[in-house]
């Protein structure tokens, strides 16, 4: 696929030397965005790294990751009870988005008429432009009464999150997979139409298969964002650091941590903020590895 | 398996693939209807052209500054991130650097936004002294979705079939030729797929432009060196301070008009570009 | 049923096609491309007209930065506005992020004057800021319209908040338990809260220990307070008195009615002062002027209007 110049072509014949000159000028702007683009990765991942790490030095990581009380104003740091919010909230909510977006995808590539999609798409991206605010307040005033009214608790619980957070990763999962799911050669529909499959063992057998590596992008795009959403969950969470028994108990997530007290903490209270978000950049990473290493069994599995 | 068991099964999964559909339309609807219900009665022409001061409750201010960072943001972020793009995917001759780098933008994407915000802070305004500003604020939402660009736009390069390259390639084009003749035009609506959503994210993030752009509110005559809200950062002020319910309706109502305008162009232009070619 | 199906779709020539999306493309470029220079242009345009170097009524120009407390930016705000009429060469840029990033701020100069709903600590009194007291502000207990109880102690709010008190039936209402609300650490809110009901001990290091319960759901807003107790019969919270609406109730403590006449007549005895701070020494003109306007009788009238009380 990264097709290399082919060598013995008759380049020379139609290239004058200046059209080389412009070419070659384009292809090094490409790598010189290429730069930037990692450079300012580099920057950000720096930043974070460096304003969390003597955080986690000073607390000790034990003591940060697996301690059960939060009091930073006691000089107390433990985070686990975050971490399982977080953890479950962000699980729940790919696993159900992750799920509904790529029935929903199969849906609008394969099943639905053209007019069905011609109205549905634009209303998905509808939904991925409404700010997190409006999903927040939504979710506060209208799933968590009814959470509270039909299973009880306060209403404000991780089960709200979960739900909240899978409605809005909805759409990147739906739109990503959609694009990949219609990038199938039509070959392999028509193949496996051919060899007999009825339509459906055709998307669930051989599609999604083949579209799995955008399928993936999409989910792991949708699990970034499940992560590290703020302003929805704050609303709908309850906020209560402590570790939950049930679907139905308040929770406190990392990322609401961090919003809930950036605007006063100082000194190691705000290092260990920073910290958190180092945390949250461990996660993903381990996300990633998890999910590449579930790629590349599948792969080995597709080659038909 | 017998016949009859996989039939059952397969319109068991058929019937769960209308039901996830029409959920998502479902829940969509009920978001949209209760804000635009609630919010567009308070909907009115001095609300759209006047400014947030003294007595008027306009939002002109922010709907022009919401437009400006958009604009900024994207055409920062977007050619980089194509450009980028290119270069992983058409040219980088190590898969490990690919690889590193498509780690990393996918280990950022879950850093929440107010680290941006405090980052772009840190940076923009106050090292590279821009101030509270629209400027600041548009660079850091470019950092922001810079690593989701860049990733949508690999995965439509990725998508064009190689029997396109190998083609343009035998008949005696260059490479370079080849990405921006053949590659890029095919591969330009999963670009805008990625460009669309980012558009959603800018325009709906608080976090990071409170502390870049700032909270302030200006007259009818922002500027891009000026501290100004948008719409989003205006509605969450507004959420927060919990004065006037309809005003914080009305503001969502009105950015939900105006996602859902820039989404339909966005969409159309998509459309177009598609017409002729075969489905990709 | 695939429908791809069911139409085979044409295949135009490869070249035309390109030719077609890269037109396309350059086209939305180029609007993208001037899009941009005809705001930027505009931007810079209108600038000259709303004289924001102009010369006053009064001859006063510049620009004045505020940072700090979203509790007290409406109030600087409505002040900012009125005053902006009166000396039109002035503009002031209020940035409402939070007490404490606005008491940083005037210590180390971004800011030209720093809000606070809340007192100064011990450390950052020790820089040496001027604070003057623009207005206060009354902190009501509210509930759920729909919740029978109306009057508490203070003696029993207290225990509420520590969690001594967990069921809405000890204290004369239904058989629910209590679901309380409070704001997070940091707020100024919280803070003064905490400090008038007695909810917090002092430590042997100096530090304060709060003794709210911990099982309390936290908001990040009076307005996400105002929204949660409004929607939930059984909760209980406290917010500002400046937003106190008919979606909540506001319960009477020891039996006086929180308004602002009675936080006025020292009888409703939980309000909090908000501050305005800048640096010692000399101030410019027109900071100075804003904060002679709000100590004016013109800026106190300000405060009234805006359900806050006026300092004499």
């Amino acid at each position: 696929m990264n097709g290399g110049e082919i060598s013995c072509q008759q380049k020379s014949k139609f290239k004058t030397s200046r059209r080389s000159l412009i070419e070659m000028i384009i292809e090094k702007s490409f790598f010189i965005s290429a730069l930037a683009a990692i450079l300012a990765i580099i920057t950000i991942t720096l930043y974070i790294l460096t304003q969390g790490i003597p955080a986690i030095w000073k607390i000790g990581l034990g003591e940060f990751a697996l301690g059960q009380v939060w009091k930073p104003l006691e000089n107390q740091f433990g985070i686990f009870p975050m971490v399982i919010a977080s953890l479950l909230g962000t699980f729940g909510a790919v696993v159900l988005g992750g799920v509904v977006g790529l029935f929903t995808a199969v849906f609008l590539a394969e099943i639905a008429p053209s007019w069905l999609v011609a109205i549905f798409r634009p209303a998905i991206a509808l939904l991925a432009g409404i700010p997190s605010v409006v999903y927040g307040f939504f979710g506060l005033v209208v799933l968590v009464p009814i959470i509270r009214n039909t299973w009880g608790g306060p209403g404000n619980s991780l089960l709200a999150v979960i739900i909240i957070l899978a409605v809005m990763i909805l759409p990147t999962v739906i739109s990503i997979s959609e694009t990949a799911l219609r990038a199938v050669p039509s070959e392999y529909r028509e193949g496996s139409l051919a060899l007999g499959a009825s339509p459906l063992k055709t998307i669930f057998q051989v599609l999604i298969p083949a579209a799995h590596s955008g399928i993936l992008a999409a989910i792991v795009l949708g699990t970034g964002r499940a992560i590290g959403e703020t302003m929805a969950v704050i609303l709908v969470a309850g906020n209560t650091p402590l570790l939950p028994d049930s679907l139905l108990d308040p929770v406190r997530t990392l990322t609401v941590n961090i919003a809930l007290e950036m605007g006063y903490a100082y000194g190691l209270h705000r290092e260990a903020l920073f910290a958190t978000g180092v945390i949250l950049f461990i996660f993903i990473m381990v996300l990633n590895i998890i999910f590449n290493l579930v790629v590349n069994t599948k792969e080995g599995r597709c080659d038909k | 398996m017998s016949k009859k068991r996989r039939r059952v099964q397969e319109k068991i999964l058929e019937l769960l693939v209308w039901l996830c559909s029409f959920f998502t339309l479902g829940i969509l609807v009920w978001i949209l209807l209760y804000i635009l219900m609630q919010g567009i009665p308070h909907i009115s022409w001095e609300f759209l052209t006047t400014s947030y001061r003294g007595e008027s409750k306009g939002i002109f201010p922010m709907v022009l500054a919401t437009i400006y960072v958009i604009l900024l943001s994207l055409a920062v972020a977007a050619p980089i991130g194509i450009c980028a793009a290119v270069y992983l995917t058409e040219y980088a001759q190590t898969g490990r650097l690919v690889q590193i780098i498509r780690f990393a933008t996918e280990s950022l994407a879950g850093i929440p936004s107010i680290i941006y915000g405090l980052f772009g802070f840190v940076f923009f305004v106050s090292a590279l002294k821009l101030k509270f500003s629209l400027l600041a604020g548009s660079f850091t939402l470019s950092i922001m979705v810079l690593p989701s660009i860049i990733r949508t736009t690999e995965e439509a390069l990725r998508a064009v079939p190689s029997t396109y390259r190998e083609g343009s390639l035998a008949l005696g084009a260059t490479k370079l030729w080849t990405i921006i003749r053949v590659i890029l035009p095919c591969a330009i609506p999963g670009v805008l797929t990625g460009i669309i959503l980012s558009i959603g994210r800018i325009v709906g993030e608080t976090a990071v432009l409170i502390f870049t752009a700032g909270t302030a509110i200006q007259g009818l005559d922002v500027a891009l060196n000026d501290s100004s809200r948008t719409l989003s950062v205006h509605l969450y002020m507004l959420a927060k301070e919990g004065l006037s319910l309809q005003e914080t309706f009305a503001t969502a109502a009105i950015l939900i008009i105006i996602v859902a305008v820039i989404n339909f162009l966005a969409g159309r232009l998509a459309a177009n570009l598609q017409k002729g070619t075969t489905s990709l | 049923m695939i429908k791809e199906f069911t139409g085979v779709k044409r295949e135009k020539g490869l070249n035309e096609i390109k030719r077609k999306n890269w037109g396309k493309a350059s086209a939305l470029l180029a609007t993208f491309g001037l899009a941009l220079t005809i705001f930027a242009g505009c931007g810079a345009e209108n600038s000259g007209d709303q004289g924001k170097t102009g010369d006053g009524a009064a001859g006063l120009s510049g620009k004045i930065t505020i940072i700090g407390s979203t509790s007290v930016g409406p109030l600087a705000r409505s002040l900012a506005d009125s005053f902006m009429e009166q000396e039109k060469g002035v503009s002031i840029d209020i940035q409402e992020i939070g007490s404490t990033e606005g008491i940083q701020a005037v210590i180390n100069g971004t800011a030209d004057i720093g809000t606070a709903s809340r007192e100064l600590k011990d450390a950052e009194k020790e820089a040496g800021l001027d604070v003057q007291t623009i207005a206060y502000d009354g902190i009501a207990i509210v509930v759920n319209p729909a919740n029978p109880v109306a009057d508490l102690t203070s003696e029993q709010i207290a225990q509420i908040f520590k969690g001594a008190i967990t069921n809405w039936q000890e204290l004369g209402g239904v058989n629910q338990e209590i679901t309380v609300v409070n704001r997070e650490a940091g707020s100024g809110t919280r803070g003064a809260f905490q400090e008038l009901l007695e909810l917090e001990e002092k430590q042997a290091d100096g530090t304060k220990r709060s003794l709210l319960t911990d099982q309390s759901l936290v908001m990040d807003s009076t307005g996400a307070v105002k929204a949660t107790v409004a929607a939930n019969k059984a909760a209980i919270g406290y917010i500002s008195l400046g937003v106190l609406d008919e979606t909540v109730k506001g319960v009477k403590v020891n039996g006086i009615e929180p308004t602002l006449q009675n936080v006025k007549n020292k009888t409703y005895a939980i309000w909090r002062p908000f501050l305005m701070l800048t640096p010692s020494g000399e101030l410019k003109a027109e900071v100075k002027a804003y904060l002679d306007y709000i100590k004016s009788v013109e800026g106190q009238r300000i405060v009234e209007t805006e359900k806050f009380i006026p300092v004499n």
